[in-house]
């Protein structure tokens, strides 16, 4: 089955590499077929910056999202321009500290990224936090996938830290859930 | 990623630019000379990282004219030279793509399509480049040009160029457009040994053998040997009509054996070069025909289309030119009307044209959005409806 994911924030909080971990570890790690694409152009530099992934059991033909089916907000700016397209009964993630949803919204769940990577010591990585977070609460990528594919792409120095990040987002859900 | 490999062997989540990268890396390029130009930069980005490492040349030039130039001296000193470029690098090319033909000057050019014509929109896809890739420079010559439709194929398709270019001495292009290039998907790079290679035909005569007559093609390929530049051999490589010698021979009779043979050792051998893959074409009514990113929306149209009773089938190009006209002419006599659908307004419709008497009916988009499947479906519906 396919599952459109958009993930929008603003230009500098990581959404590319955000996509990528997701797509990556979908497609090399969990045995899946994944595609990234990403905004590219001068409209995306500052304001709203988002990256598509799309995953899927059987091979991709069509590689564009219209109307996402799992829709991540990092950012007020961008849930409020792509929150609009997001399908009915889509899963809505967010920046719980930096999304504040319409009155009208229905369920969603959120987690404040940016604090708990700053709890983490590095702020920079509350878009790996996310990534964390979207695979406890969707589990449209395994922890295992999630976590061979932040070893595999980013620079050694940074996996541990990057690792750390991925694990709270996803214990996050998880209690979450719990509770 | 180590940087260390030529063949970096696994699996790779890439994007598509970097697949054209790899591919170069693995079909053992030696000089990529290049002018850096949205959507294609990431090419020469990866390459300029890659190819020092392993002691291979990353040449960034002063512009595309002279990276062309670049590619032809690299060839002719028995390198396998590549440059990537976009529509406006592409058309500065054009002039010595016409001097590689002529010298048989075998090398790779990766274009990486964007809305035109001009600079028209540097950032957004485009599929306009197809009949500039086949008639850009001036005079009578054959080219051969693949056109990926993932990322999986632009690491194939430059390994294909590569050995198409040596094995016929010809400039091959890969025809890649903005959506492939920037998309990434996993690619999978095998093992080193199992790269497919093709040499270039070298002369059995040793230097100085005064019988030995450099641009005679002796052999029913009508490709001569080449011989290198600096391996004792004195050859003289000219884009002047030149004579079995090489030297130039500015006459009709010279002029018309030798382009003859440049265009008639592509023609003749179409069958070996030419690529494409049947979709649901063997109880087909009705044909599309597509290539690049178009062909994935032209798949999800057909499959739509086939869950509709619809009987309908894909031809997918995987080389644009040659184009397949045997197959067009055979489809004639089963289906009713072809459907061509591409980011352009209407190139390898006109060319399907050509070999059919049936309806061509093309989708089509100036640029900067990919194809969508709904038009096409639309189309196939409603071409079905009137068949």
């Amino acid at each position: 089955m396919r599952h459109d994911i958009r993930v929008a924030g603003f230009g500098g909080q990581g959404m590319l590499l955000a996509g990528l971990l997701i797509g990556k570890a979908a497609a090399l790690y969990d045995g899946k077929e994944a595609v990234l694409t990403q905004s590219y152009g001068p409209e995306a530099r500052g304001g709203a910056s988002n990256a598509d992934v799309i995953i899927d059991d059987d091979p991709i033909d069509y590689p564009l999202i219209t109307r996402p089916d799992y829709f991540v907000a990092m950012f007020q700016e961008a849930y409020e321009r792509y929150r609009p397209v997001m399908v009915k009964d889509g899963i809505l993630l967010i920046e719980s500290d930096l999304v504040k949803p319409w009155p009208d919204e229905g369920p969603y769940r959120g987690i404040p990224a940016t604090r708990v990577a700053e709890e983490l010591g590095r702020r920079i990585v509350a878009n790996v936090v996310m990534v964390g977070f979207f695979s406890g609460a969707t589990g449209l990528i395994s922890a295992h996938a999630g976590e061979q594919a932040i070893r595999n792409t980013l620079r050694p120095r940074l996996v541990d830290l990057n690792l750390k990040a991925f694990n709270a987002g996803y214990e996050y859900a998880k209690k979450q859930e719990a509770s | 990623m180590s940087d260390q490999e030529r063949v970096l062997t696994g699996s790779h989540f890439l994007l598509g630019d970097h697949a054209c990268a790899e591919g170069a890396m693995a079909a053992g390029c030696d000089l990529f000379a290049g002018y850096p130009i949205t959507p294609s930069t990431e090419t020469a980005e990866r390459l300029a990282l890659r190819m020092p490492a392993v002691g291979a040349i990353f040449l960034q030039m002063e512009d595309e004219l002279a990276s062309m130039s670049a590619l032809v001296g690299a060839s002719l000193a028995g390198a396998r030279a590549m440059s990537a470029t976009s529509g406006p690098g592409f058309a500065l090319m054009m002039e010595n793509i016409g001097m590689a033909a002529m010298m048989e000057a075998p090398c790779v050019v990766v274009n990486i399509q964007r809305g035109a014509p001009s600079t028209g929109l540097p950032t957004l896809v485009g599929q306009s480049d197809m009949m500039q890739c086949k008639w850009g420079s001036h005079g009578d010559y054959e080219i051969v040009a693949y056109s990926p439709s993932s990322p999986q194929e632009c690491f194939d398709h430059v390994i294909k160029a590569f050995n198409t270019a040596d094995r016929w001495r010809i400039p091959v292009f890969v025809m890649a457009d903005e959506l492939i290039g920037h998309m990434t998907e996993r690619v999978v790079i095998p093992p080193a040994d199992q790269i497919p290679r093709v040499e270039r035909k070298r002369p059995r005569h040793k230097p100085g053998d005064p019988s030995f007559l450099h641009c005679l093609a002796e052999d029913e390929d009508l490709v001569p040997p080449i011989v290198h530049a600096g391996e004792g051999y004195r050859v003289n490589f000219d884009s002047l009509t030149h004579d079995e010698k090489g030297y130039p021979a500015t006459f009709p009779d010279p002029h018309d054996r030798l382009v003859r043979r440049l265009v008639n050792k592509i023609r003749l051998h179409t069958d070996q070069i030419m690529e494409y893959e049947e979709i649901f074409l063997d109880d087909a009514e009705l044909a599309v025909i597509a290539y690049g990113s178009t062909a994935r929306s032209a798949r999800r149209a057909v499959n739509e289309a086939r869950k509709d009773g619809i009987r309908v089938g894909l031809l997918r190009l995987i080389t644009v030119w040659p184009f397949p006209e045997n197959k067009v002419r055979e489809l004639s006599k089963q289906v009713k009307a072809f459907v061509v659908p591409e980011v352009n307004l209407g190139q390898m419709s006109r060319e399907t044209e050509r070999f059919t008497s049936l309806p061509v009916i093309g989708v089509n988009h100036a640029g900067g959005v990919m194809m969508a499947p709904d038009p096409i479906f639309d189309t196939i519906r409603e071409v079905a409806k009137n068949a």
